[in-house]
């Protein structure tokens, strides 16, 4: 990743955090979060729920006596690692991309496990659709579930392609970012996705989430005795006959199911 | 490949015949075959079940058995050692046609053959996104920066320099039942729950780390990220990781198995799998969680309403009995001890209900220490079978008063959409010839 960009430096990344409660380094990204950053990326019932599940910790950094193992990594050696992006932009690069060019890189990239136009193949993970998630068994896409375009770009700049992972360049990326919202029907055409576009996408499952565990959701008691009725103990599913089930002896079984 | 088997044996005792005990052999084999003959055994012809029914035949009481009449192999004929080869179906498997690819896929322990509460190192269940790396020790760092005073860039050499510490914890793939939402489809122990395993972990606590790079007040997450091709990442709340982790070089007494993430990994107590990021080699502080691919489109819990529960990283209550079980079926009646595991990503296992009929009677099960926190724990049962249809359920309890649930009640609240975190009662189904079959009940 030696052509990642520097995103951040540890002199003025302290400072900012310290003003404006936000580790913004350069003014691109600090752009991108105007006015309150938190406001922006989750709106306040977010920032409330993220407040209660990371909640503040009092640090004891009154440590004197370290161990002084190791070394401090050089702004190009934290440059070359940080690759991740979060929500309001923060950490992706110079460069840009287009849907139709996208089409281009998709096709050569993507496609055999995607299908050309993200209808996925064979068990590969399916891109595009807008099935209803209410439904028994709804594909899971980046249109109908992913809540941010940011985190496209990231985890195909990340993980893929699956065979040659890191082998893109960002304009690549970001084309191929691109061109899968455009199939899900998120963004135009004429659609060109760089670092200031991509955080104002509005995913349609922005708010599908609920960032506070809800469990324990269930209650059930310590009973001992007599706890339901005999009468209502009736098996409703059984594995037995279903052809689904690798062999647990011998060789590795390669079965699949008739 | 040698396996050590009767390959092996043969070229000891090709060796000894070169030796002086070469005549002493030769008569003992011809008076062995004499013996048997005279006692009117025939030797079996050449064949897999024919040996061993002649070993048996002449190794049983009052025999003295071949193997007490050779001398065994020396040291450091394995250096490294192994199972004996007799053990050949205790192994990690696979279910071919849940995944795209064997790179980015599961593969389940067989708990059906797990004694105790650990799972030795090569029988640990694996759970790769980009697949299994191999990562030289001497080149690998973990860089730590972000929100902190002092960045750090560690070799492995300087990481074990750190005061460390030694716990034995669980891990499960938050996906383990995941396949036995909407109805029992899967007739075996192993597949049911064998993603889940149990070790000590060796490493430094993460809060050393942190205490020596300096955390900066408004620091809430870190990001762990790893070193394989997917830079599989998850977002973690900073008191987590002040708490508890552990950043784990060594696995059961020895260096981590590349397929737990040799040289280092994230330990992450009794949290779900993949947030003990493997091969970590970057942690990052932060003020928000980074939303990766793995906490939004994966590793998030689809509810009836269309709505998904994000950030359920926790493991809830959960026991399963390991015999009987499909693999392990009763052999007529009588009295047998069921066994089985508990655990619970809260603390610790207080204590295992066993019923013998599909939850209307409970009666409690005895735990076999140690009952560690956020580790599997043992317990047994002892039942007299009169070889009647039996449904056979455990319900584990921990410390924070969590009762194990029902699939039943799991399906009311979550729907079946969920795929993660099922941590329902397993039923047995025992039919009266002893065959163990999965089920689920109303």
């Amino acid at each position: 990743m030696s052509n990642s960009p520097k995103r951040w430096t540890i002199a003025i990344a302290p400072a900012l955090a310290f003003l404006c409660g936000f580790p913004f380094a350069d003014g691109r990204a600090a752009e991108a979060a105007k006015p309150s950053p938190a406001a922006q990326s989750f709106g306040m019932s977010k920032a409330a729920q993220l407040a209660k599940i990371a909640p503040a910790v009092k640090v004891d950094n009154s440590k004197v006596d370290y161990f002084g193992y190791g070394t401090t990594p050089t702004k190009a050696q934290i440059a070359g690692w940080a690759i991740d992006v979060l929500p309001n932009g923060r950490g992706l690069p110079p460069g840009s991309g287009t849907v139709s060019h996208g089409a281009d890189v998709f096709s050569t990239n993507c496609a055999a496990c995607h299908g050309t136009f993200g209808e996925g193949e064979d068990r590969y993970p399916k891109l595009a659709g807008t099935s209803r998630l209410t439904v028994n068994q709804p594909s899971k896409t980046v249109g109908n579930y992913w809540p941010y375009a940011t985190t496209l770009w990231d985890y195909i700049n990340r993980a893929m392609p699956f065979p040659s992972p890191h082998s893109l360049q960002p304009d690549d990326v970001y084309a191929i970012t691109a061109y899968i919202l455009n199939l899900n029907n998120i963004v135009p055409d004429s659609f060109v996705a760089n670092s200031r576009t991509l955080p104002k996408v509005k995913m349609p499952n922005r708010n599908g989430f609920i960032l506070v565990d809800p469990r324990p959701d269930t209650s059930n008691r310590e009973c001992m005795s007599q706890c339901i009725k005999l009468a209502d103990v009736k098996i409703t599913s059984t594995a037995e006959g279903k052809q689904l089930t690798p062999k647990t002896t011998g060789p590795l079984d390669t079965m699949q199911p008739k | 490949m040698d396996d050590g088997g009767p390959k092996g044996e043969v070229r000891l005792v090709a060796h000894l015949s070169r030796s002086e005990s070469a005549g002493r052999m030769g008569r003992r084999a011809v008076l062995r075959q004499g013996a048997a003959l005279a006692s009117g055994l025939v030797l079996a012809p050449v064949s897999v079940s024919g040996a061993r029914a002649a070993a048996s035949a002449t190794s049983s009481p009052p025999a003295d058995p071949e193997w007490s009449q050779e001398i065994g192999a020396g040291v450091v004929d394995r250096p490294y050692g192994k199972p004996s080869h007799f053990v050949k179906d205790v192994i990690r498997r696979n279910v071919p046609w849940l995944t795209a690819t064997p790179q980015s896929s599961v593969s389940f322990t067989p708990l059906q053959h797990q004694g105790g509460i650990i799972t030795t190192n090569g029988l640990f269940f694996e759970r790769y996104h980009s697949g299994r790396i191999s990562v030289d020790p001497a080149q690998h760092r973990l860089m730590i920066h972000g929100l902190v005073e002092r960045p750090l860039l560690l070799t492995m050499e300087d990481l074990q320099r750190f005061p460390s510490v030694s716990r034995i914890h669980f891990i499960e793939c938050p996906a383990n039942g995941g396949m036995e939402w909407r109805a029992a489809q899967l007739n075996s122990l192993q597949f049911t729950h064998g993603m889940i395993s149990c070790a000590e972990w060796t490493g430094v606590k993460l809060s050393t780390l942190l205490e020596e790079v300096g955390v900066k007040k408004n620091a809430r997450w870190v990001l762990a990220e790893g070193a394989d091709g997917a830079h599989m990442d998850r977002s973690l709340p900073l008191e987590k990781c002040l708490d508890d982790c552990i950043v784990a070089w060594g696995q059961n007494g020895e260096a981590l198995r590349p397929e737990q993430g040799f040289p280092v990994r994230l330990i992450v107590p009794g949290w779900q799998g993949n947030v003990n990021i493997k091969w970590l080699r970057r942690l990052e502080l932060g003020t928000q969680p980074w939303f990766t691919r793995e906490e939004t489109s994966k590793y998030t819990e689809l509810m009836p309403d269309g709505k998904a529960r994000a950030f359920t990283w926790l493991i809830y209550a959960k026991s399963v009995i390991t015999f009987p079980c499909p693999e392990m079926p009763m052999k007529g009646p009588g009295l047998y001890e069921i066994r089985g595991f508990a655990w619970s990503g809260k603390g610790r296992i207080t204590h295992v209900d066993v019923s013998t009929d599909g939850g209307v009677n409970w009666k409690r099960a005895r735990l076999q220490e140690p009952v560690l926190p956020k580790a599997m724990t043992r317990f047994t049962f002892e039942w007299r079978w009169d070889g009647k249809p039996a449904l056979l359920q455990s319900r584990a309890v921990d410390e924070t008063g969590f009762v194990q649930p029902t699939i039943a009640e799991l399906r009311q609240v979550r729907g079946v959409n969920g795929i993660y975190n099922n941590n329902s009662i397993q039923t047995w189904q025992v039919k009266a010839d002893g065959s163990v079959f999965d089920v689920q009940l109303a």
